[in-house]
């Protein structure tokens, strides 16, 4: 493991998967916290259409969502065109791959966070409610500490399939190194070339080891949580 | 002190309901599914009734005819139900404080009356029934309300529990003075609490007692 990583180009393929996968992150969790909780209103009108809609990402082939990301987000799209006159490109770059990530992970990530409201006892927020805190007070200090448990999971799912993101990524910006080629690209790249299976199973390694990772400490996160909380 | 009389509809349920309550504690009696914890919601302004007006002390709560529905955040009710509803992720101190002004005066006192102190570093889960149920008091008592509403608070707890619980009920009742709605169907709570007894059924308020009186004309009750 250690000659792996001092390989520059190994170094690079991880840092780089591991930036586009933290950064999708940043941007998607606050959104997916705000849909979640909209989702979560049992009186809420389109709810099955809103849901469909979230959802869709997850069910459509990657190569699609990645064509209709280059159609609106490319150089020529409706809001590229406009994005890229104020200095932010996304294709070929790092930055869409982000995008890309983050679109694909998004249902993933609401999901469970979705789930983690709807199971709050309506009363705590009906009690909160009588005893004067205002509708932020009462997300900051109940909905969303409560909602924690839920919020991991998502977190660590959208994490894992952003870093194993392809189909929309190689789509969208292409497979680049150094610029838009992560983990998985890295893999494929490498699978396509007769001498490339050593390396490419040393990727692999490292794909597992992250995800693992991830996903370990999103469990002993959650279950202390809830230890704590005795829910 | 409190001057209520609404109309209104839960699905199937008509209420229509008027009392006129003092100082002290008020219970509000009668059968299951009678209409009691509807009132007491609309109070709460948890439930909008379709017409009518609910006032405590000269405040307006809610009045149809002039439009006015206060929020439930700016009504200053305090509100304990049957499960005392503690928030599970904060500690007793923090559930205290949660609707409690900054350095509320009452504080100590109510602290010292309901007997908190010794809880205060806890969490919700390693309370017993009872303790809980103080803490949900103490929680509601400190919000600063107007007017206490609890709704069958000992309903919950086996006898040996109410009877832990009761006496600082009544050291509530006897040192604050904060008017009490009290919802119960256990008529030794309401001989040994109420100043005044409503008895409501099918939404409808059907008499205004005394204690006595009620426990005179209700021996079928436990």
């Amino acid at each position: 493991m250690d000659s792996l990583f001092s390989d520059p180009a190994v170094r690079e393929i991880v840092w780089l998967s591991l930036k586009v996968s933290i950064v999708a992150m940043i941007f998607v969790l606050p959104l997916a916290i705000m849909v979640g909780k909209w989702l979560a209103k049992p009186d809420l009108r389109g709810k099955s259409l809103i849901s469909a809609l979230v959802h869709l990402p997850l069910v459509l082939p990657p190569v699609v969502t990645g064509y209709v990301l280059l159609l609106v987000f490319g150089r020529n799209g409706a809001v590229g065109s406009f994005l890229n006159d104020i200095g932010v490109g996304f294709t070929f770059s790092w930055v869409g791959a982000a995008l890309a990530a983050g679109i694909m992970a998004f249902p993933l990530v609401v999901r469970p966070i979705r789930l983690a409201f709807e199971n709050q006892d309506p009363r705590l927020h009906e009690l909160a409610n009588t005893l004067g805190a205002s509708r932020w007070k009462r997300f900051n200090t109940i909905a969303l500490p409560l909602a924690w448990p839920g919020v991991i999971s998502g977190l660590v799912l959208g994490f894992a399939k952003a870093l194993g993101e392809f189909g929309a990524t190689i789509t969208f910006v292409s497979n680049i190194p150094g610029e838009t080629q992560t983990l998985s690209l890295a893999i494929y790249t490498l699978l396509q070339s007769p001498s490339g299976d050593s390396s490419a199973f040393a990727l692999m390694g490292i794909a597992v080891v992250i995800s693992f990772a991830a996903i370990l400490l999103s469990e002993i996160l959650a279950s202390r949580l809830t230890k704590k909380r005795g829910q | 002190m409190l001057n209520l009389d609404i109309k209104g509809q839960v699905g199937t349920f008509s209420v229509n309901a008027e009392l006129q309550a003092g100082l002290g504690v008020t219970a509000l009696v009668g059968p299951s599914g009678a209409g009691k914890t509807t009132v007491l919601r609309a109070i709460a302004g948890l439930w909008r009734p379709t017409e009518g007006r609910i006032e405590i002390a000269e405040n307006v709560l809610f009045d149809n005819g002039e439009g006015i529905d206060l929020p439930v955040n700016k009504r200053r009710l305090g509100i304990v139900f049957q499960d005392p509803l503690l928030f599970p992720h904060l500690s007793v101190e923090q559930n205290l404080k949660y609707g409690s002004p900054a350095k509320n005066p009452a504080w100590d006192g109510i602290i010292n009356l309901l007997d908190l102190g010794e809880l205060l570093k806890r969490v919700p889960r390693n309370l017993s029934g009872g303790e809980a149920q103080r803490v949900a008091l103490g929680r509601a008592l400190l919000s600063d309300p107007q007017l206490l509403l609890l709704d069958e608070p000992l309903t919950g707890l086996d006898d040996e529990r109410r009877e832990q619980v009761l006496p600082f009920l009544e050291r509530l009742r006897d040192e604050t003075d904060v008017p009490i709605v009290y919802v119960s169907h256990h008529r030794d709570e309401i001989s040994r609490l109420a100043d005044l007894v409503f008895s409501i059924k099918d939404g409808t308020i059907v008499s205004e007692q005394t204690p006595k009186e009620y426990v005179q004309s209700r021996p079928d009750l436990s």
